[in-house]
């Protein structure tokens, strides 16, 4: 078991003393006495500051006036649905059709605070239901809410967001029937509600709109019962996303799509050595150029205003420009050298998990080792970054697409010496992220820009060569790894995996490095749910280099590769069947089920499928979803082709079916093509891969066809988004050793071989 | 310069070499067509000159003969072309930012073959790049179209 379990004997206190410092330490700033004061007082609603009086905010959730229904959806979209989920949550229990009510991302506030995505940084699996995971991550809670984080990511949207949205509805449509009973002079008890409207004894409607200044005046009632399953209309059955007509016909508006009156274009050239200074340039060709109106030196970098995108990319194109070099080494084969000179005692960062005796089983067999590698790589959501932003002598407005609104008026005060509260995020609809828009230096460069021309909406927008090169990678992963059989089964797994920390990085730039062990490095590995004899998973801290982030499914991207394919090596060694032997080694119950599921669905009978065909299976857990893939692949005489591929996830209970394969699907398709022929290698300190066509990923006749299954035996409700993709890459390489022999441990695979 | 777009001309000043897709979003309003890579390796910019897909972020406008659509001009969410109401049936956009492009890319490939074949399907969708991954849906939805428009 992991370590967590293991020090439940050693004491309770000292244990949760260590797990408060190790996630507290950059929210804990006045101590966690005052934390747990600020946390049990309620959280002031925001919506009630600054109404109009005909308007009643029932919770921070739901605003009704006049002119209709708001369903306020505070976590951020960035394509993969959540608005929709949110607005879906809200109606059903609101009885309003999410179709015909305005829906709005809010204005940030602390009362929309996400308690769920903190908890993947505490160090403990999380299919460890002990009572000491379970305080853990309760209390991972409390930081997250006073520091009042509005943060999308994690996977965290529908887990965080299913109890509290239904309640908000629940509480707003009863505290409306209470209003209407007023009204009325009815009994409560007498009352329905329906399609956004209180339903009379007699028959009469009286809508929503109607009893909103009414609603004001009492006290909302807050001890409501939620519906049963039975009774759902939206949840669990297949439903049309709110925003997908905008989307089918080019009208949904995204934060690059924005024009607002006098406003300029702009973008900017940075040094692409991410954190070090501009040298010196030189703007006489630019400022000679047809639309440019200013030239502005920003933070490590150079912004030009035009009257049109392309005239300021032109422009920018045009400057002469000398950078400082970069703050890390200047290329990839120095990078890889430090990383694989990190493995040693001195950067040791964690041992959570040390089964049995590792070093003992290592001595008694024949080791067999191997080492893996992943690359750095872009997030490069198809919408290049971008905001718009006005500042003016007291008021800052930033539209943008981001997942971090709360940090950004942060920063945004800092810069303008303008008070927190005039700095206004407009959140927009989102062109991708998958954890691009966890940063925020594109929206401080805008914010930079509109500065230096006060009082004039400026649209900044990055070149998709400057996006390339600018973005904060997700790190690359060093794993070395050495095993031992016995008797046909898996006797000992030691994986020693080596990476940048992203929580020191990351944390770094939002607020304040974390202190601690980095779960990230680890995680995809020394939490999967394997009862191997003897088992560790040791992280190493490598060295900070490239400025790394988030990126979808974090740490397990890369380990959840390097640990599978090594198990997959593990059981070949022993003669064993790659998924009876992960089935048997498997001890947490869904997660067998779904490994048995994918098992059913392709008619699994062995990893052959007859000459040049072959497949493999893996399995990661991750954000609390255990996740099995098998891919089938055939060796072409113009390489690999991907054929078909099955994947069962189980997410204790399935809110959107319709939106739940679209993620299923997408993550899967995402995973394949990143670990086909992605990287982002370096020279001078800068990415070489600048545009989609040296960074290609999966296209439409590479895509296979993917067959999905959603479990529902998790005893709790569980995001969507990343756990489909760290299982991808592993399934493809075992699935490549089936099919032609080779063992490929390095991503991506094209270095290796080719693919049709 | 004179140009048409969805059946309206407009005079514009730009200089010859400007691409079409910054003349549409920058000059004209029309932001359906999307930036991005400004190299033609995503398909996010496609439009139709004279009813053909055309990728406009290198296209320069000076080169222009004839008429151009937007995904604007194809259909509006109350007036849909076959091919957007196959895209609203079967759920195809995630973040959406890629399925102007797409959605004109198929409905020109589709003007032109209206039984394509798998393999055809693949050949004429390969410019437009997906980031979310939306491609078997979209495969299945020009399916869709493809039998709505023989119907009709
Ligand atoms: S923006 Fe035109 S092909 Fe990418
Ligand atoms: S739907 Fe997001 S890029 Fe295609």
């Amino acid at each position: 078991m992991s370590e967590a379990s293991d020090q439940k004997k050693k004491g309770r206190g000292r244990k949760i003393a260590r797990r408060t410092f190790l996630i507290g330490s950059a929210v804990i700033v006045g101590g966690v006495a005052f934390g747990t004061y600020a946390v049990r007082r309620p959280i002031p609603n925001p919506l009630l500051q600054g109404l109009r009086k005909d308007e009643a905010a029932i919770t921070p959730f739901v605003k009704i006036d006049a002119e209709g229904v708001t369903l306020i959806t505070p976590r951020a979209d960035k394509g993969q649905g959540s608005y929709s989920v949110q607005a879906h949550l809200l109606a059903e229990e609101l009885d309003v059709d999410p179709h015909s009510v305005r829906l709005g991302p809010g204005a940030p506030d602390r009362a929309y605070y996400n308690g769920t995505v903190m908890q993947e940084g505490a160090p403990v699996a999380a299919w460890n239901d002990s009572w000491l995971a379970e305080r853990v991550r309760g209390f991972m809670q409390v930081p997250a809410r006073l520091m009042g984080i509005q943060m999308t990511g994690g996977s965290s949207t529908v887990p965080d967001m299913f109890d509290t949205l239904r309640t908000a509805g629940a509480v707003a449509r009863e505290t409306l029937k209470l209003a209407a009973a007023l009204e009325e002079g009815v009994d409560v008890a007498e009352l329905s509600t329906e399609n956004g409207a209180v339903l009379l004894p007699d028959g009469r409607r009286l809508a929503y709109t109607t009893l909103a200044s009414r609603a004001a005046t009492i006290e909302p009632v807050t001890d409501v019962a939620l519906r049963s399953p039975g009774e759902w209309r939206y949840i669990g059955k297949d439903v049309r996303r709110t925003d997908i007509l905008a989307k089918s016909t080019g009208t949904e508006m995204y934060g690059i799509d924005l024009a607002l009156d006098g406003m300029l274009y702009a973008t900017v050239r940075a040094n692409p050595g991410l954190g070090s200074a501009l040298r010196r340039f030189d703007d006489s060709e630019a400022r000679r150029m047809r639309g440019v109106m200013k030239v502005v030196e920003i933070s490590n970098g150079v912004a030009i205003v035009a009257d049109n995108t392309w005239r300021a990319f032109r422009a920018a194109e045009a400057l002469d420009i000398e950078w400082e070099p970069g703050p890390y080494p200047a290329s990839s084969a120095e990078m890889w050298e430090a990383l694989s000179t990190a493995l040693t005692k001195d950067n040791r960062d964690s041992r959570f998990r040390n089964d049995g005796d590792v070093d003992a089983a290592l001595e008694d067999g024949e080791i067999i080792s191997a080492e893996y590698r992943t690359p750095y790589l872009a997030h490069a959501p198809l919408e290049p970054m971008n905001a718009v932003v006005q500042v003016g002598d007291a008021r800052v407005d930033i539209w943008t697409g981001t997942q971090i609104p709360n940090f950004i008026q942060d920063h945004v005060a800092d810069m303008t010496r303008i008070d927190r509260d005039d700095v206004h995020i407009h959140v927009q609809p989102m062109g991708g992220s998958f954890g691009r828009r966890l940063e925020d230096t594109y929206v401080l460069q805008a914010v930079e820009i509109a500065m230096a021309v006060p009082d004039t909406p400026i649209k900044m927008t990055w070149s998709r060569d400057e996006d390339m090169t600018h973005d904060y990678p997700r790190p690359m992963q060093l794993g070395r790894a050495r095993g031992t059989v016995k008797d046909g089964r898996v006797e000992a797994y030691d994986l020693d995996t080596a990476a940048q920390s992203i929580a020191a990085s990351w944390f770094g730039r939002l607020m304040m490095p974390l202190p601690g062990p980095d779960v990230m490095i680890i995680a995809g590995a020394f939490d999967q749910p394997f009862a191997i004899p003897n088992y560790r998973v040791t992280g190493y801290r490598a060295p900070e280099m490239v400025p790394v982030s988030s990126w979808r499914s974090v740490g397990a991207s890369s380990n959840g590769f390097i640990h599978d394919c090594f198990l997959d090596e593990l059981i070949h060694a022993a003669g064993a069947d790659p998924l009876e032997e992960r089935i048997r080694l498997c001890h947490h119950e869904p997660s067998r089920k779904v490994l048995e599921a994918v098992g059913e669905m392709s008619g699994w009978d062995g990893p052959s499928l007859g000459e040049n065909r072959g497949r493999g299976v893996a399995y990661t857990f991750s954000f609390g979803v255990p996740c099995a893939e098998i891919v089938e692949v055939t060796n072409t005489e113009r390489g690999i082709r991907i054929d078909k591929v099955y994947v069962a996830a189980d997410v204790g209970r399935i809110v959107d079916p319709v939106n739940f394969e679209a993620q299923v699907s997408g993550g899967v398709i995402w995973g394949l093509g990143h670990a086909m022929n992605c990287e982002l290698t370096y020279e001078n300190h800068a990415p070489v891969q600048t545009n989609f066509h040296r960074y290609r990923a999966m296209r439409f006749y590479q895509a296979p066809e993917i067959v999905v299954r959603g479990l529902e035996n998790g005893d709790r409700i569980r995001g969507i988004g990343e756990p489909p993709v760290p299982p991808a890459a592993p399934a493809l390489g075992n699935a490549i050793f089936a099919a032609t022999g080779q063992r490929i441990r390095e991503l991506p695979f094209d270095k290796h071989i080719k693919f049709a | 310069m004179q140009l048409t777009v969805n059946g309206a001309t407009y005079d514009v000043d730009v200089e010859a070499e400007m691409p079409l897709l910054w003349v549409l979003r920058d000059e004209l309003g029309i932001t359906g067509p999307k930036y991005g890579c400004g190299l033609g390796q995503c398909g996010a910019c496609t439009v139709h000159v004279n009813g053909v897909a055309v990728i406009s972020c290198v296209l320069p406008v000076g080169s222009i003969v004839g008429e151009v659509t937007t995904i604007e001009g194809l259909g509006q969410p109350d007036a849909l072309h076959a091919v957007q109401s196959a895209w609203v049936e079967h759920q195809v956009s995630q973040c959406g930012y890629c399925q102007s492009g797409q959605i004109m890319t198929a409905a020109s490939l589709l003007d032109q073959n209206p039984d394509p074949s798998d393999e055809e399907i693949d050949r004429a969708m390969t410019a437009n790049l997906c980031r979310c991954g939306t491609y078997p849906r979209i495969r299945a939805a020009i399916k869709t179209a493809a039998a709505a428009l023989r119907d009709e």
